[in-house]
């Protein structure tokens, strides 16, 4: 036959678990322990609230460009709940309430933001990847890391994350391609927030689902409801379970929805209508996942009280510690190599020499003084 | 002690590691099957198999991305690119990761990665397979940038490279891989990355070179031997990041005359680099101009031609002579 219709077989899916307006259905539900579920929501609500901490500092001058996660907290949050901590969890930068989650400490989120390589800092025990600015590039060696676990066969696996935006870069698509011809346990979590900046998702690539992408690398793809944290963690639980035992790679669209701006170095107004955030606030997935709590009678004014009493004291400490952290300029030169070099040596004597003569504290402590 | 190419002793150099630590791992395009454009990882699929020995899909980028995740879990990933000409489109991972890991992550996450590949001219091959791009990898500052000029150290410096818990360019320089045979002990030898050599002494005038230039500047400093009565010390870098720069202001002092030789272009070559070094340490002891003997600013041209571009005996005998009768 000259010219024939092929078949490919593919598996895509739409999932969700908790309707917009917190109906839930129960055949989807997840098991997850009561305990959970209301630390869920504690590190979800201390996310946002976090996000408005900084807002408010980089206002203030007291941080740099924030970009706040708001909005897109439950798509993190089910990702990094789901994994093991020695999994690995790759993050792109709009996973505030996954790496609260994993045990980032606040006031190392706001060291990030706030200039210092100290926004970096691993916490002990798990096995994170830290903020990755260049769009899609940590796509590549998250499916490294996930090809390394699957040659040391430990039964770990690797969840990387990217935007809507980042699926138009090479590396999205080459770490992909690697992982299927490699079958990788490797899950690509594409957070679908659908502004790239100030360009939209329509405009970002004429597939009608970013989910579809993952079936020209021979992968399962799903798209899931990124603003509902059970859909999250049920696709996760099973991309999981499947990457253990050697199914291989998943692609996961979450479609979520970027309520605030890109960073305060812009204003969404100037490029996108009013109207159609008012559409989506509606989903956030904050008031969803709590609607869900108060109907499982999980979380009342007085529970609500306490969790709302330990965040502010807990950004309150963050801050503070934030504000009190000064640098040596002598780690500049100590990261470099594993070894410090003749050259880097002398220049680290020639800063110090030159710090001395200066007999003015470095910047950022001064402004700490303030 | 066995005579062996460089392509022989590179093979040897990785067929060792990996004997040795089973985290070592070679992944590249045709690195398998193939055994590399160049052979160099001849019988390396055979003996370790496909899960240490990997052929890739065509992807720079991932190549080395995935080398750098391979790295966080423990391995000693050895990358192959084709050639440098097609480095660029791994470059994004080079500068914005595997150079930066170690101080973003304030030494928790390393890259021990090796990126191997074939540099240079004089192979007469196509466009994009002949460019020396040693000082734009050598400014990416956290990389390390090594250059052998022979078998031996080859299988030295690739050995240390291997071993090194951070990121090394080993740039290989094509021209070299069968051209001669150099006795190579049968022990594994290292060489400190960073160190060079005086691989001519003398006490007129300093010759500093590296890769392909190397040989063809000892067959200088032999005719201006002969034939002008001139004593050249050469120096091999072997390495332009870290930069031996004791080794090069020692034989300038001595000299008080340097003629410095790259194949690639003049402008913002890492001969710029060599003279700033010598001309803030040791000004005062030189007794003439110093002469650069380099590719042109041109892109490389196309085979037929190359010969008639790259460096020779003559222009690095003119120069030198030049800067003696100074």
């Amino acid at each position: 036959m000259p010219r024939e219709t092929l078949s490919i077989p593919h598996r895509l899916e739409s999932l969700s678990v908790l309707s917009a307006d917190g109906k839930l259905d129960q055949d989807l539900e997840p098991q997850v322990p009561e305990n959970d579920l209301r630390k869920l929501y504690k590190t979800m609500l201390a996310s946002r609230q976090l996000d408005e901490r900084c807002l408010m500092l980089q206002r203030q001058g007291r941080m740099g460009t924030y970009g706040p996660s708001k909005g897109q907290e439950a798509a993190s949050l089910g990702v990094a709940y789901s994994l093991k901590p020695s999994d690995w969890m790759v993050p792109a930068f709009r996973e505030t309430a996954g790496l609260l989650w994993r045990g980032w400490p606040m006031h190392t989120w706001m060291q990030f933001w706030g200039g210092f390589e100290a926004g970096n800092e691993i916490p002990e025990g798990v096995n994170d990847l830290p903020t990755c600015v260049p769009i899609a590039s940590q796509c590549q060696y998250g499916m490294g890391i996930a090809w390394g676990c699957k040659l040391r066969g430990d039964g770990q696996v690797c969840a990387a994350f990217c935007g809507d935006g980042a699926t138009s870069e090479g590396d999205f698509h080459e770490a992909m391609n690697f992982a299927g011809v490699y079958n990788l346990p490797f899950i690509m979590v594409v957070q679908n927030n659908h502004w790239a900046i100030s360009i939209p998702r329509h405009a970002q690539t004429a597939s009608p689902t970013i989910a579809q992408k993952a079936i020209a690398y021979g992968l399962d793809g799903l798209q899931v409801d990124g603003n509902d944290i059970l859909a999250v963690i049920v696709a996760m639980r099973e991309a999981i379970e499947k990457a253990r035992t050697g199914g291989g790679p998943t692609m996961i669209e979450a479609v979520t929805y970027r309520l605030a701006m890109h960073t305060t170095a812009d204003d969404p107004k100037k490029y996108r209508k009013e109207e159609e955030v008012q559409e989506w606030e509606p989903r956030d997935p904050l008031p969803r996942f709590q609607k869900y709590l108060q109907d499982k009678g999980l979380l009342d004014d007085k529970v609500q009280k306490v969790i709302d009493e330990e965040i502010a004291a807990e950004l309150d400490t963050a801050v503070r510690n934030y504000e009190e952290y000064t640098f040596d300029p002598s780690g500049f030169f100590k990261h470099m190599y594993a070894e410090l070099s003749p050259d880097l040596e002398a220049q680290m004597r020639e800063l110090q020499a030159h710090l001395d003569r200066k007999k003015k504290p470095a910047p950022r402590q001064e402004r700490a003084e303030v | 002690m066995p005579q062996m190419t460089m392509v022989k002793s590179l093979n040897l150099a990785m067929a060792e590691a990996m004997r040795e630590d089973s985290n070592v791992l070679v992944l590249g395009q045709d690195v398998g099957q193939d055994e590399g454009v160049f052979r160099v990882t001849e019988g390396l699929l055979h003996e370790f198999g496909a899960d240490r020995c990997i052929d890739t899909p065509l992807a720079e980028a991932a190549i080395i991305g995935a080398a750098i995740g391979l790295g966080f879990t423990g391995y000693l990933p050895i990358a192959e690119l084709q050639f440098d000409g097609f480095s660029f489109q791994a470059f994004h991972q080079i500068e914005n990761h595997a150079r930066r890991f170690r101080n973003r992550t304030r030494s928790r996450y390393n890259c021990p990665l090796v990126i191997r590949m074939p540099y240079g001219g004089g192979i007469r091959a196509i466009e994009h397979h002949s460019e020396a791009p040693e000082a734009t990898y050598g400014h990416l500052v956290g990389l390390k940038v090594v250059i052998p000029s022979g078998p031996r150290n080859a299988r030295a410096l690739l050995r240390e490279s291997i071993y090194d818990p951070d990121p090394v360019i080993f740039f290989e320089p094509k021209a070299l891989y069968r051209a001669f045979r150099e006795d190579v002990p049968e022990e594994p030898e290292t060489m400190p990355i960073g160190k060079g050599v005086i691989a001519r002494p003398g006490k007129d005038v300093t010759i500093i070179s590296y890769g392909a230039m190397l040989r063809m500047t000892l067959e200088a400093a032999e005719e201006l031997e002969d034939e002008h009565n001139i004593d050249a010390e050469v120096l091999d870098l072997l390495s332009i990041a870290p930069l031996d720069n004791e080794l090069i202001q020692e034989s300038v002092r001595k000299t008080g005359r340097v003629v410095v030789v790259h194949e690639a272009p003049k402008h913002c070559g890492f001969g710029g680099e060599i003279i700033a070094r010598i001309v803030e340490d040791s000004l005062l002891f030189l007794e003439a101009p110093i002469k650069r003997v380099t590719g042109y600013d041109t892109i490389i041209p196309y085979f037929s031609n190359e010969l008639t571009y790259l460096p020779d005996t003559d222009r690095v005998v003119q120069a030198t002579l030049e800067t003696v009768e100074f």
